[in-house]
């Protein structure tokens, strides 16, 4: 494996020289995902094994190219999960990509998101340095936290080559549950129950149908579906649901227009736009299947105080990402001039000029 | 495209300041703050010349207290057009320097931004300005049924603003995270002036997520300004379980073996028996002195839930070899418990004129290890040392036991302490758990991080801050320093400044 990283840094350290873009690939399952990807490829697949696993540490260290599948079934033969539920997509998506696109799935709202869940990544930068930032502890804050950093980063600071990753126990048990309620209902009952110690795990609402599902000790998930009543789904079914919206294999998704996410406050009323929508995370994410113009859609979640992403679909070549405020996008750029100085990584697939 | 060089001023070096001039620098203020907001008199500066590392004192050149926003930010533009140093602070409790004043710089208080903006309720959300104390917003929001998760064990004293600079925990983060996990967002000021928002009010916010730059950056990045916190359902019921016994490894293995089983304990803390016995000369919490050990446990959620995880616990406590396990009865009782574990600290001057504290984290695993190599320390260097730590995440805080008056005693607690913070980075875990680095343990930051790693970091800083004019000389050593590493050996301290305010 040293040999391989060693490579790649010699390679990254060439490019750099020479100003060749590199396209930083794991699986492709998200390739649809941000702005095009241009340069030579670079696959990381062939970096994959889990480094250090113990349960009891509550911590999974592992190469980049790992197939997400593969570091899933490990933990869940052990009792454990990545918490934040990440969406695979397609078969062959990577620990890697996972950890870069920083997306995440049902659970996100109740337990965080990837960036929560990072302990420490090895990486190289864009001047082929191989960095390690972080570690495989639960609290360090020796240095920047420039692992968490890189979750949702794109690839774009540097090139992801191993991380440490905090997992939890599996729930004991799980229940999902089901109520007729119109959006306005759903959104003001999902902050309500937001405010009580009630163990929910996972909310959607979609075309009339509130669907919740709660999670946590026998105990506990009983005494809340009691007292929330609904329509209780079979298991299997509702394993099914959760997967379906957490690949996005659900029929909702299944489509060719644009699909916005829109991500707002939870507590922000209904978004109002045209076209079809399904609700997330207690409210704060908003799938948006429309047509409606960019400037409309992007406008409209900024005043709910919220961003919007052209999430699949639709013109790719421009804005995907929310435009941000001067101050802030410059200091973006300074970041990542720090890491690619010669703007090689990934350039352009998160935002023009990053 | 070529590889670019380094942008323009960028060093690993230290700068110099020398050259700020005080009259000039006292001129610009006092157009932009009220007499009352800017001390400059050398009457009045001593008050901030530490912070909860008191043995290492500097005076500042000027103290300013800005009451709005507007004039953080003048305050910012003055000292960027000036190249003078500004260091932020809090309200002083830290442990490792970070508030340390600099010579030739400016001391940043936000103490007098204090006002609690907005407790939202139904958002389950408090915006709040960064002198506001840390369990003023549980407090505010207590009505509500909600609370703010991260308990420093300074909380009654420290502020959000500091506890954003320095990510810090608590005796709850295994269960409820760290600082940066109950953020929502923070509105900050950089070096230039501009007034910038990391994160949003949603889960997550487009771009880089600076939000974990932002957080334990030790005011190295930007003024932090006013800060918006994810409030928490307070759980219906707490009850906590306390065991003892006597081998310090066997408590180190029931601390994995909760863990193994899937349990995720509100809090788990250890404490070895010199830690006990302290505490219990000094707050009677009722701790069996005659263990070697004791492990807290505490569980929340609901009646049922709560019921059903004791009984586990107990199970695994017993099957691990506990000699006494008692479990809360009241609340009263379970304060009761806490109440030694958060007075460690004061106990430790009860007992001793000076100690050290350590805060390496370490994989849990490694405890029972660390443990005995501390006791074998102990000989070694003919000191003691107390544990506590926190259990549920291998955060550590030995607590070495010296006299400074005594000729070499601090040499030798600096070398016990040194030789901690190695085996915390060789059991693969890191010399700061939620203290931060400081100026106390820049040093050993060249023992956890490569010369390269040191580069990225001092260009992360650049990034935002290309003069290096905030809190300079803190958090991230020179290479120099790194090359005299070993060579040279800084002051360690303990703190002295609030003797009776819980901590960790």
């Amino acid at each position: 494996m040293n040999d391989l990283i060693h490579a790649w840094s010699e390679r990254i350290r060439a490019a750099s020289a020479d100003g060749r873009s590199l396209h930083i690939r794991g699986g492709g399952s998200k390739d649809f995902y941000g702005r095009p990807a241009v340069g030579d490829l670079l696959d990381t697949r062939m970096c994959s094994g889990i480094v250090n696993y113990e349960p009891s540490e509550l911590v999974v260290t592992a190469r980049a190219g790992t197939p997400l599948a593969e570091l899933e079934a490990t933990l869940a033969a052990r009792g454990q999960m990545l918490a934040f539920e990440p969406p695979h997509f397609a078969l062959g998506s990577t620990v890697g990509g996972c950890v870069a696109a920083g997306l995440a799935g049902p659970r996100r709202a109740a337990v965080g998101g990837v960036r929560d869940f990072v302990l420490g990544a090895r990486m190289i930068d864009g001047r082929g340095e191989l960095l390690h930032f972080g570690g495989e502890v639960m609290k360090n804050v020796a240095g920047y936290d420039v692992s968490r950093v890189l979750a949702g980063s794109l690839g774009t600071l540097g090139l992801i080559v191993e991380v440490s990753l905090k997992v939890l126990p599996r729930p004991v048990a799980e229940v999902t549950l089901r109520f007729a309620m119109d959006e306005a209902a759903a959104l003001h009952q999902l902050n309500v129950w937001g405010g009580q110690p009630l163990p929910v795990s996972a909310s959607a609402w979609h075309g009339g149908v509130l669907t919740l599902r709660l999670s946590g000790a026998a105990a506990a998930v009983d005494a809340a579906s009691a007292r929330l009543g609904g329509e209780q789904i079979p298991p299997e079914a509702a394993d099914n649901f959760w997967r379906g919206l957490r690949d996005h294999t659900d029929s909702f998704f299944q489509v060719d227009a644009p699909m916005w996410r829109l991500s707002v406050p939870g507590d922000a009323l209904a978004a109002s736009l045209p076209g079809e929508q399904l609700v997330e995370w207690g409210g704060a994410q908003r799938w948006l299947c429309s047509v409606a113009p960019a400037k409309e859609v992007r406008a409209r979640t900024e005043a709910l105080g919220g961003h919007a992403t052209l999430f699949r679909h639709g013109e790719r070549s421009g804005a995907v990402f929310h435009p941000l405020p001067a101050a802030l996008m410059a200091l973006q750029r300074n970041l990542k001039r720090a890491f690619d100085p010669a703007g090689i990584l990934n350039p352009g697939r998160m935002y023009e000029g990053l | 495209m070529g590889n670019t060089p380094e942008t323009p001023g960028f060093t690993t070096a230290e700068r110099d300041f020398s050259q700020v001039d005080k009259r000039r620098l006292v001129a610009a203020l006092s157009r932009v703050l009220p007499a009352t907001s800017l001390l400059h008199e050398a009457e009045d500066l001593p008050p901030y010349e530490c912070d909860g590392m008191s043995t290492l004192r500097q005076v500042p050149l000027v103290v300013v207290l800005p009451e709005t926003e507007v004039q953080v930010v003048a305050i910012l533009k003055i000292c960027a057009a000036q190249k003078v140093p500004v260091v932020a602070r809090g309200a002083g409790t830290g442990l490792s320097g970070g508030a340390m004043p600099h010579r030739f710089g400016v001391v940043l208080s936000l103490a007098r931004l204090k006002k609690i903006l907005k407790i939202d309720a139904h958002a389950r959300r408090a915006v709040v300005q960064p002198g506001v104390r840390n369990l003023a917003i549980s407090e505010a929001a207590a009505p509500y049924g909600l609370y703010y998760a991260p308990d420093p064990s300074s909380q009654i004293a420290c502020t959000i603003g500091g506890n954003v600079a320095e990510n810090s925990g608590g005796v709850h983060c295994l269960k409820y995270g760290l600082t940066i996990h109950n953020l929502l967002k923070v509105r900050g000021v950089t070096i230039a002036g501009e007034i910038v928002e990391f994160g949003s009010l949603a889960l997550d916010a487009p771009g880089y997520d600076l939000l974990p730059l932002i957080t334990g950056s030790e005011g190295m990045l930007a003024v932090v300004t006013e800060v918006t916190v994810r409030l928490t359902p307070k759980p219906q019921l707490a009850r906590c379980v306390l065991a003892a016994f006597d081998d310090v490894v066997k408590a180190g293995d029931a601390v994995a073996r909760i863990i193994a089983a899937g349990i995720i304990p509100a809090g788990l803390e250890m404490m070895d028996q010199a830690a006990t016995v302290a505490v219990e000369a000094f707050v009677h919490a009722g701790y069996p002195l005659d263990a070697q050990a004791i492990l807290l446990c505490e569980s929340d959620g609901t009646p049922e839930e709560v019921a059903e995880e004791i009984g586990r616990v107990r199970a695994l406590l017993e099957d691990s070899g506990a000699i006494e396990i008692r479990v809360s009865g009241d609340e009263a009782e379970r304060l009761r418990f806490w109440a030694g574990r958060k007075a460690a600290f004061p106990a430790a001057g009860r007992i001793s004129p000076d100690y050290y504290c350590m805060d390496g984290t370490i994989p849990r695993k490694r405890l029972g290890e660390m443990l005995q190599a501390i006791q074998a320390m102990e000989k070694k260097y003919a000191m003691r040392c107390i544990n506590v730590f926190h259990a549920g995440d291998g955060n550590l805080h030995p607590l070495i036991l010296f006299d400074a008056n005594k000729p070499g005693d601090q040499d030798t607690a600096e070398a016990f302490g040194a030789e901690i913070l190695e085996l915390s980075v060789a059991l693969g875990g890191t010399i700061t758990g939620e203290h931060g680095v400081g100026i106390e343990k820049i040093n050993q930051m060249c023992s956890q991080f490569s010369t390269p790693e040191i580069v990225a970091f001092h260009r992360v800083k650049a990034a935002f801050d290309p003069e290096g004019l905030l809190n300079p000389g803190k958090a991230i050593p020179t290479l120099n320093r790194c090359a005299e590493y070993g060579r040279e050996r800084m002051g360690h301290t303990q703190p002295q400044a609030h003797p009776d305010l819980p901590r960790f």
